[in-house]
């Protein structure tokens, strides 16, 4: 029990303090390093609380493909990042003492709730149901009550990549592109002319 | 010592801040304020995943999984729409954007 306390409190520590650096480095390029390990100790903290396989898709979905995709944007555009951190000094105190207040409610209410409220129920976090792992009773939930949810999340991705993809296309004018309908519609008469040369004067071309 | 329901919404709550903190301190930097929106949706994820479960309830979890999912889609489009408006404009100043007003 003391072991699982000492994790939890390095990993909340680190989750916290690595996502205050995000918010407050100047490089954008550390930020979304600092992201990545914000969601690895998130991950560490989902484990702790017995749900491995949201901690694993964390792992994977985050630090494998939206970190990275953070990463390649960042430095994909040519950006004086110096130039968008004015104002920081400017709103920081203010963002802090509404950030503050907004944190010690939370905190009140979630403590209320978790202690004598609607949500004091056991005092031990699930422990695998009767010998099924915990992939095992998400799957079990999610393809018998939930599978049209399940569908309908595929779809926000299918429409998301669509989206993106239209979004970012773009066509460069000058490029000489194959277009199959102008090949296929070709005759003999758009392709080819025949001229009528009189001798010694060449096509005069 | 005992880790109780409380601590881990603690943490949530403060990782929410963070990231509600982030979008008012760099109100001029569209990628930091979409780094602090998937902060925003991770702490929401944590407190899932905490009641979830310390309530003993799988369903929980799969509403995080939801979460996570839209989140994922949500920094595709976010990224795009960056790109694109880097693109058109040359920076990515959040004032920049008010041209799109009518």
């Amino acid at each position: 029990m003391a072991m699982q306390a000492i994790a939890f409190y390095v990993l909340a520590t680190i989750t916290i303090g690595s996502g205050l650096a995000v918010v407050s480095v100047k490089n954008p390029v550390h930020s979304v390093l600092f992201l990545i390990l914000t969601f690895f100790s998130a991950a560490g903290l989902f484990l702790l609380l017995g749900a491995e396989f949201l901690a694993m898709l964390l792992v994977v979905v985050y630090v494998g493909a939206v970190a990275v995709l953070f990463l390649f944007v960042v430095m994909m555009l040519d950006v004086d990042f110096g130039a968008l951190k004015q104002g920081f000094a400017r709103y920081a105190p203010v963002g802090a003492v509404v950030a503050s207040i907004l944190a010690f409610e939370m905190i009140l209410v979630a403590t209320a709730v978790a202690t004598g409220g609607a949500a004091a129920g056991p005092r031990e976090p699930m422990s695998a149901l009767d010998g099924y792992s915990n992939t095992e009773t998400i799957g079990r939930v999610l393809y018998t009550d939930y599978v049209y949810f399940f569908q309908a999340a595929g779809m926000v991705l299918l429409v998301a990549m669509i989206g993106a993809i239209v979004l970012t296309l773009r066509h460069k004018p000058g490029v000489r592109r194959q277009v199959i309908a102008d090949q296929v519609a070709r005759t003999p008469e758009s392709g080819m002319r025949t001229v009528q040369i009189k001798p010694g004067e060449g096509t005069g071309e | 010592m005992t880790i109780g329901l409380s601590h881990y919404l603690a943490v949530a709550a403060i990782l929410f801040t963070i990231g509600v903190f982030g979008i008012f301190v760099n109100r001029k930097n569209v990628i930091v304020i979409l780094m602090s929106i998937e902060l925003i949706l991770l702490a929401v994820n944590i407190n899932l995943v905490a009641f979830s479960a310390y309530l003993h309830d799988v369903v929980g979890q799969l509403f995080a999984m939801f979460v996570l999912t839209v989140a994922a889609a949500e920094a595709a489009v976010g990224l795009a729409i960056l790109v694109t408006f880097f693109r058109n404009r040359g920076g990515i100043a959040v004032d920049d954007a008010a041209v799109m007003k009518g």
